[in-house]
């Protein structure tokens, strides 16, 4: 057990070394695939506490990375410096997420899923309306960071980084702790699980507030980075789907599959966008339908062994056939 | 002996239905108590009830001189006030030390996962579970799943135990299995009530019982006694069978 | 504008929107199952409708059997190959897997179709009643939206596939011991969402234009107006949709126009916390 979970902390070091060292050995493009891999993993991780180990099917991800967008951009124009605007955007966001988990994590299943989509929408629709503040749907200029484009870039790569190991960090803390553990009896069965003596509702309020808080975080260096946000890029359904699919993909529950999902799903994304251009959206929903049919638990899930033994049995049996 | 729970004038209403209708009584510390009635006379609501599970209508709970009438599930556990289910229910893709180490961590002492586990195995032990702990508990058979039920409860340390049908589908022997289980329980100064359709169990293991019918509290008193009482006899056979079985007795 | 005719304008608004959303809380209801492909349907019949319309010439009103057909078959196919397969899992996966293959879908209709906004235009002119304009078409539009909610209502009730798709809505167990071949009534009754989806799209590109962009909105109508409504069930969308369209109407009026959508939103979340059965909605059903 202490020797997979040093092997686990071992390929994640030597993963987000790997990231890190890329503006020395990669193209600009490298770099910006980068910080998107961290970006998403950052996201991923955020949404395995609810919807990993809590079992509630969030679609709220995006709720929370555009209000840290627009947090952050509007602290920004109000003047607060760069990093504070970051640290305000955190904060609201991880209000936000309190104040709205007491009120939707009454609802389940079904209802717990729209609910999550309808404050993206609500969300979107608020900020677009609200102009005098918002810029509405023409959107928002956002301070530029300063330096040069490629230390631009570095910077917001280090930043993205952190963003993930800090969210990598809570989550191994959830999953080895009490809070962890109160979680997985919840997804199991909520009502054995408030009968053993776990305060389900404060317990699901943390999850809630521990998906969201880093998404604000992202969306705010999001924002700084890409110098502009608008209320359709930044509340986008899409978007919201797409990192709950990469921590399926990658193994949800798991510690190590939301990093594995993001970063598969971030390449091959990056791959048909850029020779696939028209039929990009196809091919991600194609991936998805793929997913849900041959890789239920995600890639970290699968039996290796079986899989090497069924495919020794098949290559065996095609062997016989040919004798025959 | 010191009075450990107290329920007074305790109703609750579902819509236009009294479920539960002006119950008291009080159970003292170490006794085990049956609590019987025909098939809906209100037995698990009132479990429900003292569980916190449903929101009384009105009446009062004292719980060990605290009032916990407004108590929420986690809360009760956390006192003391344990319940298992008529129908089981395990975290199905958790080992059975995990689901009874989730009572020890969160409902009982325990303080971290480790000593939750270590405790949770003494449990496994008592009920006899031990050589299946790690074991995923979805994979136990129906007596088994009754173990995992009572060491889940055990763990959490409770004061008071209460039993819904924890016999139900059980066969002769697994039921003797049982008895000596919930004994061994009371040996251990946990009060125990025990919600019962079959009488021999009801008067061979209890020194009190308390009669619910149609939400009421009709009977309560040494079991020979209450047994033989007329309105518990009318309750469970109708006025009718009620007075066919009198005439039948006094004929011998 | 006097309240007449916004509430006209709500009625006949209402009337479409309950159309809309029969089809995607019949399958929510009876499969448990949220069809996130639901719009891209609407949007493929009224684009269908609309090129058989303008190449053909001939009144779209008989297109719309034809193309409700389509999806149907569309609709039964996508079940049956698909979501049969996963049918029973948690939310996650089922709502994930429709998202997918509407994404499919809605690719391949921006492919073949464009993105740009087609509206059939029949120029029927309008009416006067008590002092209340409507435009001609949308009048048909709305008759036509209730005589297909009313043709579903009555084959729910009165059919022997009707009968048979409410008892595995009731106990899908029970059901099956009837002898209820479960997964050939789920492929009908997804079929059936499609059918009234792609009919409700045909009605649409008769009054309104239709576009690609619009998926999601229509969506997000049929999630507001199931949760207004309640799950499941005919009356229930008719009553969700004539709410919606109704309190789009006047908030529009009130608020401004781009506020309408949001009111509905907002309302819808606030029924999901204080009454999940919707205002007709059956207890029970998860």
């Amino acid at each position: 057990m202490t020797v997979r979970r040093a092997f686990v902390f071992v390929l994640f070091a030597v993963w987000v070394a790997l990231l890190a060292t890329t503006p020395f050995s990669g193209d600009n493009y490298t770099v910006r695939i980068a910080i998107q891999i961290a970006m998403y993993s950052a996201l991923a991780l955020s949404w395995n506490m609810i919807g990993g180990f809590t079992g509630y099917p969030s679609f709220a991800t995006a709720a929370f990375f555009g209000l840290g967008c627009y947090i952050g951009a509007l602290s920004q124009i109000a003047g607060a410096p760069t990093v504070v605007a970051w640290i305000v955007a955190t904060a609201g966001v991880a209000l936000f997420a309190a104040a709205l988990g007491l009120i939707i994590l009454r609802l389940k299943g079904h209802y717990f899923a729209i609910g999550s989509i309808a404050i993206v929408e609500v969300l979107r629709l608020v900020i677009s309306s609200w102009s005098g503040l918002t810029g509405g749907g023409d959107g928002l200029n956002v301070p530029f960071l300063r330096g040069g484009p490629e230390f631009v870039s570095q910077l917001v790569l280090g930043v993205m980084l952190l963003i993930m190991v800090i969210a990598f960090a809570v989550t191994v803390w959830v999953d080895r702790g009490r809070l962890g553990f109160g979680l997985k009896c919840i997804n199991q069965n909520e009502d054995a699980a408030d009968m053993v003596g776990i305060d389900v509702t404060r317990y699901k309020i943390a999850a809630f507030v521990l998906s969201a808080f880093l998404c604000g975080t992202v969306g705010a260096v999001y924002a700084s980075w890409v110098g502009y946000i608008d209320p359709t890029d930044s509340f986008s359904i899409v978007f919201t789907v797409k990192v709950a699919v990469m921590t399926i993909l990658g193994g949800a529950g798991t510690v190590l599959g939301p990093v594995v999902g993001a970063a598969v799903f971030v390449v091959l994304e990056e791959y048909f966008w850029a020779n696939f251009l028209a039929w990009n959206r196809a091919i991600l929903g194609a991936i998805i339908v793929f997913l849900i049919f041959f890789l239920p638990g995600g890639i970290l899930r699968l039996d290796y062994r079986h899989l090497w033994s069924q495919a020794k049995a098949r290559h065996g049996r095609i062997g016989m056939a040919g004798g025959e | 002996m010191s009075t450990v729970l107290e329920v007074s004038d305790l109703s609750k209403s579902f819509g236009g239905i009294r479920a539960v209708n002006g119950v008291s009584f009080s159970l003292d510390e170490g006794e085990i108590v049956g609590l019987i009635g025909p098939n809906g006379a209100g037995k698990t609501t009132l479990v429900n009830l003292i569980t916190g599970v449903h929101r009384v209508s009105s009446g009062r709970i004292v719980f060990q001189g605290e009032d916990v009438t407004r108590q929420r599930p986690f809360q009760a556990a956390r006192r003391g006030l344990a319940r298992t289910f008529q129908i089981v229910q395990p975290f199905p893709a958790m080992s059975v030390v995990e689901n009874v180490g989730a009572g020890a961590l969160f409902g009982g002492s325990a303080t971290s996962k480790r000593e939750a586990m270590a405790l949770a195995r003494e449990e496994l032990a008592f009920v006899g579970l031990d050589a299946l702990a790690d074991a995923p508990a979805a994979s136990l058979t129906l007596p088994n799943r009754k173990r995992l039920e009572l060491a889940k409860s055990l763990a959490m340390r409770p004061k008071v135990l209460l039993l819904d049908e924890v016999n139900a589908g059980l066969n002769t022997a697994e039921i003797d299995n049982a008895l000596a289980l919930i004994r061994a329980i009371a040996a251990r100064g946990v009060t125990i009530v025990i919600i019962e359709h079959l009488m021999k169990v009801v008067l061979s293991i209890t020194s009190r019982i308390l009669v619910l019918h149609h939400g009421e509290l009709i009977a309560e008193g040494e079991p020979h006694a209450v047994v033989a009482d007329e309105k518990v006899i009318e309750a469970y056979l109708g006025a009718k069978f009620a007075a066919r079985y009198r005439a039948e007795a006094q004929n011998g | 504008m006097d309240v007449g005719q916004i509430l006209a304008n709500g009625i006949v608004l209402g009337a479409l929107y309950a159309c809309i959303a029969v089809g995607f809380s019949l399958v929510w209801g009876v499969l448990n199952v949220i069809n996130m492909l639901h719009g891209s349907f609407i949007i493929l019949g009224g684009y269908l409708t609309y090129f058989a319309w303008a190449y053909s010439g001939i009144n779209p009103v008989v297109f719309l059997p034809v193309v409700a057909l389509i999806l149907y078959g569309l609709g039964f196919a996508v079940q049956y190959l698909f979501i049969n397969k996963v049918v029973s899992a948690p939310v996650l996966t089922t709502l994930t897997l429709t998202f997918g293959l509407d994404m499919i879908l809605y690719n391949v209709m921006t492919v073949v179709f464009t993105a740009t906004p087609r509206r059939i235009t029949l120029d029927l002119g309008s009416v006067d009643f008590f002092g209340v304009i409507l435009p001609v078409d949308r009048v048909v539009g709305m008759a036509l939206a209730l005589i297909l909610t009313g043709l579903l209502y009555a084959v729910m009730r009165t059919s022997k596939i009707g009968r048979a798709i409410v008892a595995v809505r009731m106990d899908r167990q029970a059901a099956e011991l009837m002898g209820i071949r479960v997964n050939r009534i789920y492929a009908i009754t997804f079929g059936i969402g499609a059918l009234m989806a792609g009919a409700a799209g045909a009605v649409f590109a008769m009054v309104f234009p239709v576009t690609t962009n619009l998926t999601g909105a229509f969506l997000g109508k049929a999630f507001v107006i199931c949760v207004i409504g309640g799950l499941g069930s005919v009356p229930g969308a008719l009553v969700g949709g004539l709410a919606l369209g109704i309190i789009e109407s006047f908030s529009g009026y009130v608020l401004g126009p781009q506020h309408a959508i949001t009111v509905g939103f907002v309302l819808m979340l606030i029924l999901l916390v204080v009454r999940p059965t919707g205002l007709v909605g059956v207890k029970g059903y998860e």
